[in-house]
């Protein structure tokens, strides 16, 4: 661990803002700048990714790193920033990750099968508003992996359940919901996530709020796929 | 692997062997609380001493050990591949880590808290099961041997009581989160019933908790 | 060079039906024998790369974000455009069509345009089967909202993050083309140049940003889709790592860049706070459906609210001016979004600006709070607001919201025909990094319908045409023209790890963008572009003389990533202001001071520049060549807009 000094800090300040600062300093003086993932510092992209005094985003709730400003720190304070810690997610360099399991668990299928072009209308099948507004909060997950750093057990099931349940809801995703979710927490498992206990750190520390409750219905519907599916294998 | 090893061995199939397993461990707990309850009766322990003899002889109850046995094999086996699965999951840690301002102290200890149990449950076994089943016990004045004597004496001793004391401490904190977790992790969760779960579970915990702790400490000071 | 648009023959309605059945087909069985290469997985990205995989083609996709869920294109709040007319309020594919033309300020090709309208129902019917989760009503039909000045509801909508749900829908097809092999995906990795062999697309050269190893991709054609270059600005509503590169680096080898002057600033965005900030935070335009927009009716009452000396309640309301509400009466809050943002920074250019800066006019949700209550406006605007507040630490439900335009969007791009091939055979642009459907601005909800139209409707048919004529035969990486171009990138890196200078690439892109802002940003002049010109090129010497990029280049060294950015940049502004200064008018983004109507508006000179104007490169700092492709306009009558 190295400690840097770091001056001239606005409150109104972001976060990587304040990361800014340092790097300009750090470059000017000769040295490497430090690495960091970040990109539309909005909070909406993902990228950004630091456990900050111990928190995964920082010490505000329902904020991403890069919507944390300095206005939550005092002058003087010594800020630790971490890079997310998981078997599954293998540092690059500095505080930058790799998060490419989570595209994996994805591409295991989290998607409906359908080509472009030759679907039916949009209107075709009434959604009740109710589902597709759960739908909805279940796919605001930005995949940026607090859930995995949050979680004791390193467990990516918060996040993997936000697509599960965000497909299972929805009457288009329901056709592969059984083969969807044994794919998915296959894939899940073979990336070396832990396994989920309850804690409930994940959703605590959600910069979106993704709720315990799709986790819930992610169990749901695993065991009524393996119940019931035809895959035998 | 076939699909149902393979089910058992995935990270959500071996936590619904726990939550399954502890629950039924739960449902044992009350039939255990219910029949130790005779410890209080002021008979010189002739009802509790006819309660044991019962429970080590009933071809049904003796069947339901073998369940019971296989339902603490399970659990505790796969807590102990799921911790080490867990651990494995994250091989650095944090150099600083705030895990307080995110969830329970029992939630994020449950491996440990089990472990506490488990070391109780084999004085445990060993002071009454073992004794009751292949000791040699005296008679009682109702013909049955006499286990309320082998209490007594055991709950005479502080330290003995301190164990136990601080076994269901445990125990209830394990089952404060345990409980609950069981039904989170079959999926039986809905906005209508989940409160009640919860509170349920919570009451549940610490009054079982209460009433096992109330008996080494009645003895203790009672008696 | 004559630029040839290859506008399908016939009547207006018919032209893309008609291409469709004229473009030439590739046997399904010979489509694996292709390679495509697609750059950049936003909207236009990875539906591109999906449906190209769908089809049968090989293709190889690159995104320098670790995840193509990352693009920016996820940042997109308000919605997307469809002329469904589920509302049966008298929308139609012509309609929209036309909204889109004049909202363009008459600079788009109507044939284009048209076919972007068309298309524009089955992208909604195709994200719905994929689970995009858009606003429903209560009956479970699809929910509409109106936009941006349209007078129908015809914009589709997913809360404040259409993009980001549209985006997954994309993603998700994707990933099932990766999970199918028919995608292979390549993360963190730039796009460093075009690779030409006999004058056609052959190929790129990236540089993969871990380790920093620069690769070579051979393929039988290449689709840029990597966005616009609002953050030559430095400062703008785009990611961080939102940049030029690509574009500009094919521009360089011949592609054309048209109208790339056009750029579009967007009114409601977070005002700057300071020296240190990086980037601006957009709020979406629909709380100008609710919120008014105000400033002090006199210089000496902003002056003493800037001061502090008085309190915002302490300005009457007769004292307060709704500028946008008194000039243009018809539509008022809700002009479009380059009328607004001139009308803001007039009224700061005069000093009744508000907030700290003076740079801030007022979005007042009062008035709505008080007439529909404070639960409705937090349905309805909770996240956004909440956005605000933690952002600014004020709280908009008391206070009103401080708002100043800032860059959003680029309408300029490379020059494409409607086959959205760019002028190098095998080169296409689609979405934001071509120049196409917007013209001079773009309407809200608009830029998510011409990714999504692009990648899934228009370059699956028009490639194929390309590809139909070329042989299966690979041309290996290890052709000359990979070579030389592996080379080129090589020894551009080494020249800026060489510098060790002392200026940071941050300080030279500041400086940049400083200039754009003043000189080409909301309202330009003959002499300011002169003066910015003669800057810029100044800056750029000694961005080569003097910037600090520290490491190596077979690490991840953002630094390295930043000055290759940056040095485009650097030669691309150059060019918007060349080319802002060419046009002697004004229309939609582009507002030459020169050229207004005496009530401050946009004056257009169509006798003269009813062009796209398309740009040749001919060497850094030497003069652009202009090539120019005559718009024409049979459909629609060329008209002053008007929102009064």
């Amino acid at each position: 661990m190295v400690t840097y000094p770091v001056k001239g800090i606005s409150p109104d300040m972001s976060f990587l803002e304040m990361l800014d600062v340092l790097n300009e300093d750090l470059l000017l003086r000769g040295d490497e700048p430090i690495a960091f993932d970040h990109d539309c510092r909005e909070g909406i992209c993902g990228m950004c990714s630091l456990y900050i005094n111990g928190r995964a985003h920082g010490p505000e709730r329902g904020t991403t790193t890069c919507q944390l400003h300095m206005r939550h720190f005092k002058d003087g304070d010594t800020i630790t920033i971490e890079p997310w810690r998981a078997a599954a997610f293998p540092v690059h360099r500095d505080l930058v990750v790799d998060r490419s399991a989570m595209d994996r668990i994805q591409q295991a299928g989290g998607y409906i099968s359908v080509n472009t072009g030759g679907v039916p209308d949009a209107n075709t099948i009434p959604i009740p508003k109710t589902i597709a507004d759960k739908a909805f909060d279940a796919a605001t997950c930005i995949q940026c992996g607090a859930c995995v750093a949050a979680c004791k057990n390193a467990s990516a099931m918060l996040f993997l359940s936000a697509k599960v349940s965000q497909l299972a809801m929805l009457p288009q995703g329901k056709v592969e919901a059984k083969t969807r979710v044994e794919n998915m927490l296959a894939q899940h498992d073979a990336e070396g996530f832990g396994a989920c206990s309850n804690i409930g750190a994940c959703a605590a520390e959600c910069p979106v709020g993704i709720s315990l409750d799709n986790i819930a219905m992610l169990n749901r519907e695993y065991i009524s796929a393996k119940a019931t599916s035809e895959n035998v294998a | 692997m076939n699909w149902f090893t393979k089910t058992f061995s995935s990270t959500i199939g071996r936590k619904l062997v726990m939550s399954i397993t502890g629950l039924f461990l739960c449902s044992f707990l009350v039939v255990h609380l219910i029949g130790n309850l005779q410890l209080f009766k002021d008979d010189g322990g002739l009802a509790f001493n006819v309660y044991s003899e019962f429970m080590g002889h009933n071809p049904i109850i003796r069947t339901m050990e073998i369940v019971l046995v296989l339902g603490f094999l399970f659990h505790i086996y796969d807590a102990f591949v799921l911790t080490r699965r867990n651990q494995s999951a994250r091989p650095i840690g944090y150099a600083n880590s705030h895990p307080e301002e995110n969830s329970n102290w029992s939630s994020r200890n449950m491996g440990l808290l089990g472990t506490v149990i488990l070391v109780f449950l084999i004085i445990h076994l060993y002071n009454f099961f073992w004794r009751a089943r292949f000791g040699e016990l005296s008679i009682d004045a109702g013909g049955n041997p006499d286990l309320y004597i082998v209490v007594k004496e055991s709950f005479g001793l502080w330290w003995y009581v301190a164990i136990y004391v601080i076994a269901m401490i445990a125990l209830a904190y394990h089952l404060i989160h345990g409980f609950q977790s069981a039904f989170q992790t079959l999926g039986l969760t809905h906005k209508k019933y989940t409160p009640f779960i919860k509170s349920f579970g919570y009451a549940f915990s610490v009054l079982v908790c209460l009433g096992f702790a109330a008996m080494p400490l009645y003895f203790f000071f009672f008696e | 060079m004559i630029l040839d648009s290859k506008i399908p023959e016939g009547p207006l309605a018919e032209k893309w039906d008609k291409h469709k059945f004229n473009v030439k087909l590739v046997n399904p069985a010979n489509k694996r024998k292709y390679e495509v290469i697609v750059v950049g997985t936003g909207l236009a990205g990875a539906s591109a790369a999906a449906t190209l995989g769908e089809l049968g083609y090989n293709v190889k996709a690159f995104c320098f974000q670790d995840s193509p869920r990352r693009a920016h294109s996820i940042a997109a709040q308000g919605g997307i455009n469809a002329a469904k007319n589920y509302q049966n309020d008298g929308d139609s594919v012509f309609r929209l069509f036309y909204d889109t033309i004049k909202g363009g300020d008459y600079r788009a090709r109507e044939a284009n345009v048209y076919r972007l309208a068309q298309v524009s129902v089955d992208i909604i019917d195709q994200c719905v089967a994929q689970g995009v989760p858009f606003a429903r009503e209560y009956g479970g039909l699809l929910a509409n909202r109106s936009f941006g000045g349209a007078q129908v509801s015809r914009t589709f909508y997913a809360r404040g993050q259409t993009g980001q749900q549209l985006l997954l829908g994309a993603y998700s097809a994707l990933n099932r083309q990766i999970a199918y092999g028919k995608v292979k995906m390549y993360p963190r990795t730039e796009m460093l140049d075009l690779v030409m062999v006999d004058g056609k697309a052959r190929g790129i050269v990236v540089r993969n940003l871990i380790t920093g190893k620069i690769e070579s991709h051979s393929a039988h054609a290449v689709v840029l889709a990597t966005g616009g270059y609002g953050n030559v600005f430095f400062l703008s509503t785009n990611a961080m790592g939102s940049n030029a590169t690509a574009a500009w680096r094919a521009h360089k080898k011949g592609a054309l860049f048209a109208n790339p002057c056009f750029t579009q600033i967007h009114p409601t965005c977070i005002p700057v706070s300071g020296e240190y900030q990086s980037k601006l935070t957009l709020m979406s335009e629909s709380l100008r459906n609710d919120g008014r927009v105000w400033v002090p009716k006199t210089v000496e009452l902003a002056q003493r609210l800037r001061r502090g000396e008085i309190a915002i309640n302490d300005i009457a309301e007769e004292d307060r001016d709704y500028y946008l509400e008194r000039k243009y009466p018809a539509f008022g809050n809700l002009v479009p979004r380059d009328v607004a943002s001139r009308n803001a920074k007039l009224v700061c250019d005069e000093g009744r600006g508000v907030g700290g800066s003076g740079l801030a006019v007022y979005l007042d949700f009062a008035d709505a709070i008080k007439r529909d209550g404070q639960p409705a406006i937090a349905a309805k605007y909770g996240n956004l607001f909440e956005m605000y507040a933690k952002i600014t630490d004020e709280n908009p439900y008391e206070k009103p919201m401080r708002i100043y335009p800032a860059v959003h969007y680029t309408m300029g791009g490379l020059w494409v025909d409607y086959n959205l091939m760019t002028n190098i055979p095998g080169l296409y642009a689609t979405g934001e990094c071509n120049f196409s459907d917007h013209g001079a601005n773009r309407l809200g909800a608009s830029a998510l319908m011409q990714g999504l139209a692009d990648g899934y409707f228009v370059i699956p048919y028009t490639i194929g045409d390309y590809l139909a004529q070329m042989p299966y035969a690979k041309v290996s990486t290890d052709h000359p023209a990979f070579k030389e171009a592996e080379e080129a990138v090589i020894a551009k890196n080494q020249q800026l790890l060489s510098i060790k200078g002392t200026r940071t690439v941050d300080e030279f892109h500041k400086a940049l963008g400083l200039l754009m802002w003043d000189y080409c940003g909301m309202a330009r002049n003959a002499e300011g572009l002169q003066f910015a010109k003669q800057e810029i090129r100044k800056l750029r010497d000694e961005f080569w003389r003097d910037v600090k990029v520290t490491g190596v280049n077979e690490e991840l060294n953002i630094t390295l990533e930043k000055a290759n950015r940056v040095a485009d940049f650097l030669e691309l502004g150059e060019l918007m202001v060349d080319d802002a200064l060419h046009r002697n008018e004004s229309c939609g983004g582009h507002f030459r001071e020169e050229y207004q109507t005496p009530e401050n508006e946009a004056l257009r000179d169509d006798e003269n520049f009813a062009y796209v104007a398309a740009w040749e490169f001919t060497g850094v700092g030497n003069e652009p060549v202009l090539h120019k492709e005559d718009l024409k306009f049979e459909n629609v009558k060329l008209t002053q807009r008007s929102y009064k």
